[in-house]
């Protein structure tokens, strides 16, 4: 992938940080990523901005081993198209998750993350990715402020 | 509908595909260029049009402009001369164009090229480069690279039609065997079905075996009118339909994952203008930049029902031989793939099959039409193009 300047970053920040689409009201179609004009009813489609419940389950899904620079510390990394419960599909990082755990069919989340670090402007990028729907990061996530007793360290992905 | 001409190949011709390390952009161009144009028995004065196929010459080689590069290089100035670009299927949509040129009845005389130079940046790069066929936003942003699109369709198509690795592992290995009998390929040595399902793992379930390479090459075509290609040739080939057709930048917005409808569009116009049904074409050049890819393109080109793929290629019928010999060259598996060429390339390798001249093994015994399909991106667009030897 190509480096970019900033403002390639900021222009599509509210998308990726809050998983933002769009929907026709006059057909219910959802779409990700969002569309200016619905295909189906053209011109008498009114298009809204909506916000997906990152609910969702893998649609299907393959374990990079070979990837660009700037992915190469996340390798092996899980892709996943992930097919959300409002219906349209977004293309993600299945994190969280061992490699021979994820299955077509298998219940996941958005959640919030880095995404990659340019080399040399030093943008760092965020956005969604997925992870299991379990409670296994229940405790795991919780904010310990007491640091004294805080024994975990932060995930890493 | 519109009345065309009819439009036949003179020539054409490929330089060896791989890594050139002693030839740069314009050195392949010219070495494609000069083998068509001494094959045609013309003169460059001949030429009235060109059309270059190149995905990213910018990115690869630091060079644009590559219309007027290859015109200035073969010698062909002051034509016309424009480089058009669809991913991995610029050079299918550089045929389609000149075509477009000799049919439409404006110019007699049109070369048509693919190029790519892609060894003079690393393998990383090269990835990077390629990753920009995809949805830049939305895909390679998200961490996905080429074998891992392609990896998501295997996933889902296996699953839904319970195909094994094996059956990848297949097409790899006659593509590979194909390849061996090629002297232009850039892999020229067998593997087996062992071999190719403990290669390493690129993106799961696809394997080393199962991507095709990273390859240097170019190549021409030079297009007449049916009659103007007569006073050169004793065999010229004709091209009966090069449609182009296109879909979803994105693998996520598409119809199903385990179609490419692009194909399946151009596929149906194109037997469409040809006035042909599948059973008339007796060989097929199809686009396996993945193993998976070759699966796709024989069902959605409608040579079998979705998901029958797989038990034709494990019976061995798509072998030279066999029922519909697939990729008589290696594909891109084996031949090679350097981007914006690999479309001209499949019609050089087309009309070598149609006029008999492929080499001992690897020739389908009489064949007299055939099918071409180049894919770019993921499946964003497709060409089909049906030659044929009528004209003989």
């Amino acid at each position: 992938m190509s480096t970019t300047a900033a403002p390639a970053h900021w222009r599509r920040m509210r998308e990726r940080y809050r998983l933002l689409g769009s929907k026709c009201e006059t057909c219910s179609t959802t779409f990700f990523p969002s569309t200016r004009v619905c295909s189906k009813c053209r011109r008498k489609g009114k298009i809204v901005p909506i916000e997906f419940s990152g609910k969702g389950k893998v649609f299907s899904y393959t374990v990079i081993y070979s990837a660009p620079k700037m992915f190469e510390h996340y390798t092996p990394a899980i892709v996943a198209l992930v097919q959300l419960e409002e219906g349209p599909k977004v293309l993600s990082q299945i994190v969280d998750c061992e490699l021979n755990e994820v299955k077509i069919g298998m219940e996941v989340e958005a959640c919030f993350r880095k995404l990659f670090e340019q080399d040399r402007s030093g943008i760092i990028s965020y956005g969604f990715k997925f992870r299991p729907l379990d409670d296994r990061w229940k405790d795991y996530y919780k904010i310990d402020l007491n640091l004294k007793d805080q024994k975990k360290g932060r995930p890493h992905t | 509908m519109y009345k065309k001409r009819e439009v036949a190949i003179i020539s054409a011709a490929t330089t060896k595909c791989g890594e050139h390390w002693g030839k740069g952009i314009k050195d392949l161009a010219w070495e494609a260029g000069v083998k068509a144009v001494e094959e045609a028995g013309i003169s460059g004065k001949d030429i009235e049009y060109l059309v270059v196929g190149n995905m990213s010459g910018g990115m690869f080689v630091g060079q644009e402009h590559i219309g007027a590069l290859v015109a200035d290089f073969l010698g062909l100035n002051p034509i016309p001369s424009l480089r058009v670009e669809a991913a991995c299927a610029s050079g299918g949509i550089a045929f389609s164009q000149g075509y477009l040129a000799v049919a439409s009845g404006l110019y007699d005389m049109v070369a048509v090229g693919g190029v790519e130079k892609m060894t003079d940046v690393e393998p990383e790069q090269a990835t990077s480069v390629l990753s920009g066929a995809m949805d830049f936003e939305w895909e390679a942003y998200f961490g996905a690279t080429f074998p891992g699109l392609y990896a998501l369709m295997a996933r889902r198509y296996m699953y839904e039609y319970n195909v094994k690795n094996e059956t990848l592992a297949n097409v790899a290995v006659k593509n590979h065997f194909h390849g061996s009998l090629n002297p232009l390929a850039h892999f020229r040595n067998k593997i087996t079905v062992e071999e190719a399902l403990t290669a390493p793992i690129v993106a799961d379930p696809l394997r080393k075996y199962d991507c095709s390479p990273i390859s240097d090459g170019a190549a021409v075509a030079i297009l007449a009118p049916l009659e103007v290609a007569k006073k050169y040739t004793d065999t010229p080939i004709i091209v009966e339909a090069s449609v182009p057709a296109s879909d979803t930048l994105s693998l996520l917005k598409r119809r199903d994952v385990c179609t490419i409808d692009a194909t399946v569009n151009a596929a149906n116009k194109a037997f469409q203008f040809a006035h042909m049904e599948r059973k008339d074409i007796d060989v097929i050049e199809v686009h396996d930049c993945f193993t998976i890819a070759e699966l796709l393109a024989m069902e959605d080109l409608g040579f079998c029902k979705k998901g029958e793929a797989s038990k034709m290629i494990d019976e061995g019928q798509t072998y030279v031989g066999g029922k519909l010999p697939v990729n008589t060259d290696g594909g891109l598996k084996a031949a090679g793939h350097p981007v914006g060429a690999t479309g001209v390339r499949q019609i050089a390798e087309l009309v070598k099959q149609l006029r008999g001249e492929a080499e001992r093994g690897r020739q389908v015994d009489g064949a007299e039409v055939a099918l071409a399909h180049n894919v770019g991106g993921s499946g964003a667009t497709a060409v089909v193009t049906i030659l044929s030897r009528r004209g003989t």
